[in-house]
């Protein structure tokens, strides 16, 4: 007997943890810097959902007391994303600022080009 | 860009608009979504959008550079010396708002108040620097 | 004054992150400077006050935020580990200052001077901020603020090649610092709380066996951090940094950044998982230590081969890295003691280097060893104090090296390792090497044509360099402070439930 409703039921989790290997992948794989730093941002944005969606109970409204209701979502994690958002902000203008002036220097954005022509030297 | 009449009077149409949201947005966020940040991105926004359509340096008289680059830390300090009133007063700790008010609540809607005026200082200016910093590049 | 006393924990964190947002407003990299010294030169005071407390009261000291009590609202906690980490921190920001004013005045353009003092308050005011936090989610938020603005620093150096190393940095640092945050998450999600006091409660009596996503948890944590303090072999993009960076960040770097995720380790070791006991459970610990003995043989071979003095001493980072994790893998208390000791000596003898390699290049404009053939001649004070911090790496007695080798050693032997003794005296001879290798090139050779017309450089950057030479010296013979404290710490550490009980 499979127990469907443990898997269909965790189905954020699948979520996460694709897009947080597929992040992971594209940072590794590509020699691009550009697609390297998108790659960075997916991974990064795979954790918000991981910290998002357990948060959220079925039928839970938002956290302002009410005596209409009694359940109410955990808003502790979304406070926290909201930091992580900025952190994640932050890095890609940083990485991208770096991207526009090695372009500048080098005149490309592949590392493995960058890599080479350093050598040379 | 002369022959672009309708995104000149469009734009010059929607700006007003686009500023007054965002003050909207930002007190706003006491009840719902919205708050400093989203507001802070939507002033940028509007700057942004003039930039595009007048061109840099039309933006740039509008909100000159140098000023930005002060705005930025100008928001941080709001919003870590709205934690400083407490301390030096001795009433509690540090980011205790209790201070701005008799009333728990009140004064803490006062406190938050003005971390998000903090908040949507260093947002907007931080997002205009990012703009001007990319803008500029490409001139070289 | 009682007050101040009472507001210590926050004023160690307000005090370089107003004097960042003071420098931002400033255009002049005098004043920027003027404010940076002054923070700088606070910090250290609020540490030892905070320390004193500590090893005094022998109670941590907690500091909470606002109205919101501790397992809810973000806590401050001082405890002897991390008020030791906290002295040593500032203190290599307080010796730094004084040399920054010359060597960021010659390698910054002028107008990012100012920038660039910011930039380092703000990674100041995050290592410190790591260092006193006890909250798992305020922890990232420092180390992102840390290491964003050490990938700014790095990236000011002069060379366009400390923009691609910057770049390298920033990838691989965010990897790690997203690991962590992942680790951070798993444990939010089992456990519902971030506070280090209220994790190692529930972590522990809770769940008598480890639960799958608190094992994941644990390794994300672990490989994240790791990234962090260039543990081997996750260090590749530690020598290009600092080998690229303007030399005023690279001195300061390498005395404090590492030893801050090291910190972060022992806290994630120690505190979250001090009631499960990872270490027994878990063969964390013999990975470490084939990690750490891989990291003090692979890396103390490739500084002897290399041309560049700056990279030479950024492998040596590395390999002196190694050692301090194999304290961390030997888990016993002197072990753990020798690991703490060696953090704080070579945080000294490393700053001390770069200083004088810094000075050098201020003089000379070159970083090759073979240009820098015959400096001893040219620089002789500068030279001696390179040597002097030299011999603390290889571990000679009469310098600090030698009392945390000591340790480690003694560690090793509790284990009955006889061998690990061999391999650590070992890695030394390698130190050996590439140290001699330098002193030889600086003193027994015709001077080169590059450093013609070089001299001593000005005495502001002479005198922090000297200062931490001779503390090299003195803490070869005077171990109350580092020895002494360390071992209270370790003490404290593998007593477990010190952090626990208290809630």
């Amino acid at each position: 007997m499979i127990e469907w409703q443990a898997i269909v039921g965790h189905y954020n989790y699948y979520v996460t943890v694709f897009l947080m290997v597929a992040g992971l992948y594209i940072v590794i794989a590509h020699g691009n810097m550009i697609k390297s730093l998108i790659g960075l941002g997916l991974f990064q944005t795979s954790v918000y959902l991981l910290y998002i969606s357990p948060g959220k109970i079925v039928g839970g409204t938002a956290p302002i007391i009410d005596p209409k209701y009694t359940d109410y979502s955990n808003p502790l994690p979304h406070v926290l994303i909201l930091t992580a958002i900025v952190v994640g902000v932050a890095t890609l203008a940083l990485g991208l600022a770096l991207v526009v002036r090695i372009s500048e220097e080098y005149g490309t954005v592949d590392e493995d080009e960058i890599v080479a022509m350093d050598q040379d030297q | 860009m002369k022959l672009d009449l309708i995104l000149r009077v469009g734009t010059k149409l929607i700006l007003p608009f686009i500023l007054i949201f965002a003050p909207y947005v930002h007190f706003h966020g006491d009840y719902g979504p919205g708050g400093g940040f989203q507001a802070g991105v939507i002033i940028a926004a509007a700057i942004i959008l003039y930039a595009i359509v007048f061109g840099l340096d039309a933006a740039k008289r509008v909100a000159p550079q140098g000023l930005i680059e002060r705005l930025v830390p100008l928001g941080v300090l709001l919003y870590a010396s709205a934690g400083l009133p407490a301390m030096l007063s001795n009433k509690g700790r540090y980011l205790d708002y209790g201070v701005f008010g008799h009333h728990f609540a009140h004064a803490h809607e006062w406190g938050i108040l003005i971390v998000e005026t903090g908040v949507i200082i260093t947002v907007s200016s931080t997002m205009l620097a990012i703009f001007y910093a990319f803008a500029d590049r490409s001139r070289r | 004054m009682s007050s101040l006393q009472e507001h210590l924990p926050i004023l160690q964190i307000l005090v370089p992150l107003f004097g960042a947002i003071l420098t931002a407003f400033t255009r002049s990299g005098t004043t920027a400077w003027a404010i940076a010294a002054v923070s700088s030169a606070i910090s250290p005071f609020i540490s030892a006050a905070l320390l004193i407390k500590v090893t005094t009261t022998g109670q941590p000291i907690s500091y909470v935020m606002g109205p919101w009590a501790a397992p809810w609202g973000i806590e401050y906690r001082v405890d002897l580990l991390n008020g030791f980490i906290l002295l040593l921190v500032s203190l290599i920001g307080l010796v730094s200052i004084p040399y920054a004013r010359k060597s960021v005045a010659q390698e910054i353009d002028s107008h990012k001077q100012s920038w660039f003092y910011t930039m380092y308050l703000l990674c100041l005011t995050g290592l410190l901020g790591i260092c006193i936090t006890g909250d798992a989610f305020n922890a990232f938020v420092f180390l992102e603020v840390s290491s964003l603005s050490t990938y700014t620093l790095i990236a000011l150096g002069r060379q366009r090649r400390a923009l691609v190393s910057a770049y390298q940095y920033l990838v691989m640092g965010t990897i790690g610092a997203t690991f962590y945050i992942i680790g951070v998450g798993l444990i939010y999600i089992v456990t519902g709380t971030l506070n280090f006091v209220d994790l190692a409660a529930r972590i522990g009596p809770a769940m008598p066996e480890l639960s799958r996503p608190i094992i994941a948890a644990l390794a994300f944590m672990t490989v994240g951090i790791s990234l962090k303090l260039a543990l081997f072999p996750l260090h590749v993009w530690l020598p290009n940094a600092y080998a690229f960076a303007p030399s005023f960040a690279t001195a300061f770097l390498a005395g404090t950044a590492t030893k801050v995720a090291i910190y972060l380790l022992l806290r994630i070791f120690y505190t979250f998982f001090s009631n499960a006991i990872p270490f027994y459970s878990l063969p964390i610990s013999e990975f470490l230590l084939v990690l750490s003995l891989a990291a003090m043989f692979v890396a103390s071979f490739t500084a002897i081969f290399e041309e560049n003095a700056k990279r030479m001493l950024a492998y040596s980072s590395v390999a002196q890295i190694g050692y301090i994790t194999l304290g961390i893998a030997l888990a016993n208390k002197i072990g753990l003691a020798g690991s703490l000791v060696h953090m704080f000596n070579h945080a000294i003898m490393k700053t001390a280097l770069f200083f004088a390699l810094g000075a050098m290049v201020y003089r000379t404009g070159v970083a090759r060893m073979s240009s820098l053939s015959g400096i001893g001649r040219k620089m002789p004070i500068t030279t001696a104090a390179f040597v002097v911090a030299g011999l603390g790496l290889i571990g000679v007695p009469g310098t600090a090296g030698f009392i945390s080798k000591w340790y480690l050693a003694m560690g090793a032997i509790e284990h009955g390792w006889i061998w690990l003794v061999f391999l650590i005296v070992l890695s030394s001879l390698l130190a050996v090497v590439y140290v001699g290798r330098f002193i030889e090139i600086a003193y027994f050779r015709e001077p080169s044509s590059d450093i013609a017309d070089s001299h001593e450089p000005p005495l502001s950057m002479l005198a922090p360099l000297i200062a931490l030479a001779a503390a090299t010296i003195y803490l070869g013979f005077d171990t109350r402070l580092t020895g002494g404290v360390a071992r209270q710490i370790a003490d404290f550490l593998l007593s477990g439930v010190v952090l626990g009980g208290t809630q």
